[in-house]
């Protein structure tokens, strides 16, 4: 069933065509890969559809509803969160307090009050139980901006996570992470979301993992969607090959 | 390792609180001890504390630097004198609750213009409304009488229970009103300490510290945004009231840029990184300008000079740089992170 559609989504920066004219169906329960070279227009195509940009054409439909007009806001609350390509995290506060304010955002409590944040043993506990989810519950107290850098990526995905998405967007969850570390972030974000039964959209560089978490693969050029199929489909496509590898061989 | 981080909290908390106890001794017993003059300096200096800690819910919990806080302290203290000229009205609670109102609107509708930007943008936007303030203060010379300004006698406090007349009515003044002022202090310092303490004081430093991921996670940035405003105009509105009995005539000098300078450098003295840095800022700054003015023409330069010593050198403050030679000297922080 298609939890996410979009048709003829259209972005153009000046000349350059960065989303045109994209069709793409997202199922529900699916673990897909958006892959292509820099410039292909996936973080655009993310862009559009968290509507932290605004399309110039096209629609997008969640659960067969026309979002196109939603506010960031309207979009989260449907489900429809994303985590960002450089970690965004609030650098100041603990990794705790990072999850416990998606928390409180997502339980509507964030202009609340009467009470002491501190003290909302409800939003803390919930906060502590994703931190372990995420292996990060013996960081729950480190100052977020003094993270390294691979725990960082770890915390951004798990904010997102904390808002209890449907449908969830990681921008390069992996990039700048020793070889080592990527397989350690990607096995607990696999494990995570698939317990969850997030339906779950990847930008990934890395082969290796796309081809080992991927259901899915959609391929993307110059703004367009050059392939869209299984692992083993994408694996032997030779355009993609051609345009990803600038070789005929498949991957 | 767990047990001691609870004894250096432990210890942490109960130094606050004795600190919180002798100053608060301190403050009952300051009129006893000191002239009139030292407890009226002390009350000028609570009254820019109240204005500085509004001040900092937006500067140091939000991230927003407003040029034209001056707005929101002039219509508190020009509600309160236009209320004693045109309505005959002497009632210090009158004189708050229509100054908190006024403020309150006045902020309001600033927000709702001001907080779209940020940064410069933020800063300029707000100094220029503010100036419209203060052109219609100096140009309505029938109303405000202009540079002139209006003169307030004193007001009654306690819902006219406590009166000001005849021999000795400015010591008996300064000594009352030192106290009323200490009571709204405490006040005011306890609410905003719970606002910044609150999820909402939360989720306004996270706005401060990442706008975009902040409107991701599904905050209203430009919500909480005019609600800080809201907050921060509205004390400083207070403030503004409290003051005018202290000095009983305004002027637009109130309204004017400068005085909006002078909110952002008490705060910026004590520290806005802390939420006791701009108490300790404003009282500072109350006598340094005073014993400057009294000392030198040149008073301005010195604050100047002052100023830039503090920026290149102390950049988090009286109270942060306190906070550093404490962790150097490995005791307990006894300053309220923000």
């Amino acid at each position: 069933m298609a939890l996410l559609q979009t048709k003829n989504l259209t972005k153009h920066f000046g000349e350059s065509r960065a989303v045109d004219g994209v069709d793409i169906v997202i199922d529900e329960g699916e673990f897909v890969s958006l892959i292509g070279s820099n410039g292909a227009g996936k973080t655009t195509l993310v862009n559009l559809i968290s509507a932290y940009l605004e399309p110039d054409a096209g629609e997008i439909f969640f659960r067969h509803q026309n979002i196109s007009q939603w506010s960031p806001i309207a979009r989260i609350k449907v489900g429809i969160v994303r985590s960002f390509q450089l970690a965004s995290l609030f650098d100041t506060f603990t990794v705790l307090d990072n999850v416990a304010q998606a928390v409180f955002s997502r339980e509507g409590k964030s202009i609340r009050l009467g009470t002491a944040a501190d003290r909302n043993a409800g939003v803390r506990g919930e906060a502590r139980q994703v931190l372990e989810e995420f292996g990060l519950q013996t960081r729950a107290d480190s100052i977020a901006g003094k993270l390294p850098h691979g725990e960082r990526k770890l915390l951004d995905v798990a904010v997102a996570y904390a808002l209890r998405p449907k449908l969830l967007f990681l921008d390069e969850p992996t990039s700048g992470v020793s070889t080592r570390d990527k397989n350690t972030i990607m096995d607990t974000i696999a494990a995570v979301v698939r317990a969850g039964k997030i339906t779950t959209v990847a930008i990934e560089h890395d082969m290796d993992v796309v081809f080992k978490y991927s259901d899915r693969i959609i391929a993307m050029h110059q703004g367009r969607i050059l392939a869209d199929g299984s692992p083993d489909a994408i694996r032997g496509n030779e355009e993609v090959a051609l345009n990803l590898l600038g070789t005929s061989a498949t991957i | 390792m767990k047990g001691d981080a609870i004894t250096s909290r432990g210890g942490a908390i109960s130094l606050r609180l004795a600190v919180a106890a002798i100053l608060g001794c301190a403050l009952l017993a300051i009129p006893q001890l000191v002239s009139p003059y030292q407890t009226l300096l002390l009350t000028y200096g609570l009254v820019m504390a109240i204005a500085a800690l509004g001040f900092n819910l937006l500067l140091g919990y939000t991230g927003l630097l407003s040029f034209g806080h001056s707005a929101f302290f002039g219509t508190g203290a020009y509600t309160a004198a236009l209320m004693a000229k045109y309505l005959g009205i002497h009632s210090m609670e009158t004189f708050i609750l229509a100054g908190l109102a006024t403020a309150f609107l006045m902020s309001a509708l600033f927000g709702v213009v001001c907080v779209r930007h940020t940064r410069i943008f933020f800063a300029i936007l707000v100094m220029a409304l503010s100036q419209v303030l203060w052109t219609l203060a100096y140009k309505f010379y029938g109303i405000t009488n202009g540079t002139d300004g209006l003169n307030v006698p004193f007001p009654t406090l306690l819902g006219g229970s406590l009166t000001f007349r005849g021999a000795g009515a400015y010591q008996r003044f300064i000594v009352a009103y030192y106290y009323y002022v200490a009571v709204l202090f405490l006040l005011s310092a306890a609410v905003m300490w719970m606002i910044t303490q609150s999820p909402f004081g939360k989720t306004l430093q996270s706005i401060r510290d990442n706008q975009t991921r902040a409107e991701f996670i599904g905050i209203r940035v430009r919500l909480c945004r005019w609600m800080a405003f809201l907050f921060s105009g509205t004390f400083t509105g207070l403030a503004g009231v409290l003051w005018l009995p202290l000095n009983r005539h305004v002027t637009p000098d109130v309204l004017y840029w400068p005085f909006s300078g002078e909110i952002v450098f008490l705060t910026v003295l004590g520290g806005f990184q802390s939420f006791s840095g701009p108490i300790v800022g404003a009282l500072a700054f109350s006598y340094l300008k005073t014993y400057a003015v009294a000392w030198t023409e040149y008073w301005q330069f010195l604050l100047g000079a002052v100023l830039i010593f503090l920026v290149m050198a102390l950049p988090t403050g009286i109270v942060g740089t306190l906070e550093l030679l404490a962790a150097r000297l490995k005791w307990p922080s006894f300053k309220p992170r923000i």
